[in-house]
């Protein structure tokens, strides 16, 4: 461990870290503004989830560097363009995240959605108000799932040479130096955590009920 | 068996020639003609799928009904909006249908939110109604998964009154609960219903619980065709045919003693005694007499007195068996009967309005009285 490179690189590690911050983070914030009035749809017509989640397992096995490569040439942006990480990750949480909002808005009782619509909630209310806190659980799941599974996709980037703090491991293996890779590890672990830390406690505060034992 | 009236804010709900096909052909509900008088609980009950939840949600809209016309207070149920029509209108379903994710306090003011009454009436609203449903205001902070059937039960009759609605809507809500616990909302709902006097339609497929809450019952057959609707007394002692006849059931004849009032039904006096006195006191006031009626010193009948029994040595209060069921003027037949059947010397206790001992009566005597009175007795 070189802590000489450590205080002498500061500046280039936290654009890194920066980096993977917002490599991770935007394509989870896209990929759920994607997901909501996708997986709205499909649970709300019966006929679209199979489908949807075909879909979804079909999007979610594509090798992440393969759409790495692949989308300059759909998109026609320069190879080293971080949108392509972006527009890339954004699909695998889209993907994942379709099923959850699918999934928790499917698990709204009949009971409870009639019974809505009887003491007279409009429908976008009843959505807002009553189907979309009930998915919450659901989206919660999936949002802490996908969120640190991009923030260790990120660094897959690297390999194209965009990757956050991937670049560390990329230029620590070029050069058989360990320190970069050591650095690189603990910060992207630690993100993840902090990130799962984040949502966990915004999941705790937006879902009440959920914590509330039976005491009957 | 009466229920106070009170027709302010009493609306009546009328049924005209309605019809229900559903999408896939299915007729629910055919050419339905029912009035739900103001301020009465009409029940609809009949076997499953004969179109009583279909009929009561038209009412709300919450399913458009094919032809016909529903009105509220005269009014065209088509000529307000869906929403509208709702928020003035109470419902209540199986576990009543709470929104897990609020808090007992909120589910119960949810409609005076949605009419814009401002959260801090609506919250104290809120904490009137779940007085009123008898719970306790700690349970305001609870969430529905954390209160047991009942509790829940309650708590979606007081957000179906939040508003104070003229109608309430109620689908099956008693029949999640266990029996005993549901003969306890049953009851606290009659209380309930006689203080705020709304004009309530109930669904239920249990005739007994028809019996009991309703003021009129209209009876369903398959098809969504109506059998016969008509008071409870008078459902049980002339069902229109052999279909209702078989739902009233084969003991009609004993639930119809609850709609005849006890009248002039003649009680004998017994051997008494007061509690405490020596067995030799007993024997002699018993006589040939097995059972010895036990009076505290008000008079009141405590229990019976066995004469026969051994190792006593005064009418003491654990030597005493249960009188059972006690009625007065105010009974009807079925108390007396109940109370004749289930006392171990064979007679019901008649008291007067004070509890004193007035007489006692046997099941013979009562049903030689029942069969003097012929059908009349039912007054319907
Ligand atoms: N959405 C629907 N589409 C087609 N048919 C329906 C629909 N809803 C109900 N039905 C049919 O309409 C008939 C009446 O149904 P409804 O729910 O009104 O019966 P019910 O008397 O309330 O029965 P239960 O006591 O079982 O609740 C049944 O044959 C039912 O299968
Ligand atoms: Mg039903």
């Amino acid at each position: 461990m070189d802590w000489d490179w450590l205080t002498s690189n500061r500046a280039l590690i936290t654009d890194l870290l920066t980096q993977h911050v917002y490599l991770a983070l935007v394509p989870v914030a896209l990929g759920l503004a994607l997901a909501l009035p996708i997986g709205f749809l499909t649970a709300r017509f019966a006929r679209l989830y199979p489908p949807m989640l075909a879909a979804s397992a079909v999007l979610y096995s594509i090798p992440s560097i393969a759409l790495f490569i692949v989308f300059p040439g759909i998109l026609g942006t320069q190879i080293l363009d971080p949108i392509n990480i972006v527009v890339a990750l954004t699909i695998y949480a889209g993907a994942l995240l379709v099923r959850s909002v699918a999934d928790g808005l499917r698990s709204v009782s009949d009971q409870v959605r009639q019974s809505a619509t009887a003491v007279g909630y409009e429908r976008w209310r009843r959505v807002l108000k009553i189907e979309l806190p009930i998915a919450l659980p659901f989206i919660f799941a999936g949002l802490r799932f996908v969120t640190v599974a991009n923030i260790s996709m990120v660094s897959v980037g690297a390999l194209i040479g965009i990757g956050g703090l991937g670049q560390l491991f990329t230029d620590g293996f070029q050069r058989s130096f360990f320190t970069p890779i050591i650095v690189g590890m603990v910060l992207s672990v630690l993100l993840a955590l902090c990130a799962d830390i984040a949502i966990v406690t915004t999941q705790r505060f937006l879902t009440p009920w959920t914590r509330a034992g039976r005491t009957t | 068996m009466n229920r106070s009236i009170q027709l302010v804010g009493a609306v009546v709900i009328e049924f005209e020639n309605v019809t229900k096909r559903y999408p896939d052909g299915t007729v629910a509900v055919s050419d339905l003609n029912l009035t739900a008088p103001a301020g009465k609980i009409t029940v609809l009950v009949g076997p499953s799928g004969c179109g009583k939840t279909t009929s009561l949600r038209m009412i709300n809209r919450s399913i458009e009904l094919t032809s016909g016309r529903i009105s509220v207070d005269g009014d065209d149920i088509m000529s307000v909006g869906a929403v509208q029509l709702r928020r003035g209108i109470g419902y209540v379903i199986q576990h009543g249908g709470l929104f897990p994710h609020q808090t007992v306090l909120d589910n119960i003011a949810t409609v005076p939110v949605l009419l814009g009454w401002g959260k801090k009436k609506a919250r104290s609203r809120a904490y009137e109604l779940l007085e009123r449903v008898g719970l306790p205001s700690a349970f305001a902070k609870r969430y529905p998964a954390q209160l047991s059937g009942g509790q829940q039960q309650r708590v979606g009759v007081a957000r179906a009154l939040a508003a104070d609605p003229p109608i309430m809507l109620m689908d099956e809500p008693f029949s999640a609960v266990d029996p005993i616990v549901r003969a306890g909302l049953q009851d606290e709902f009659l209380r309930l219903q006689q203080d705020i006097g709304k004009t309530i339609v109930l669904v239920t497929h249990d005739i007994d619980e028809a019996i009991k809450l309703g003021d009129n019952i209209a009876v369903f057959r398959t098809g969504g065709h109506l059998a016969q609707v008509d008071p409870p007394a008078r459902l049980l002692a002339h069902p229109a045919d052999d279909f209702v006849e078989g739902l009233v059931g084969k003991d009609r004849g004993y639930r119809v003693l609850s709609f005849v009032p006890i009248g002039d039904l003649p009680a004998h006096p017994v051997p008494t005694v007061t509690v405490g006195a020596s067995m030799a006191d007993a024997r002699q006031a018993a006589g040939d007499e097995q059972w010895l009626l036990v009076l505290d010193a008000d008079r009141r009948p405590i229990g019976w007195f066995d004469t026969t029994q051994p190792d006593v040595t005064s009418v003491e209060q654990r030597a005493l068996r249960t009188v059972g069921t006690t009625f007065g003027g105010e009974s009807s037949m079925r108390a007396a009967l109940d109370g004749a059947l289930g006392s171990p010397s064979g007679q019901a206790i008649r008291v007067d309005g004070s509890g004193a001992f007035v007489g006692a009566v046997s099941a013979v005597e009562i049903a030689r009285h029942v069969a003097s009175l012929g059908n009349v007795a039912v007054g319907a």
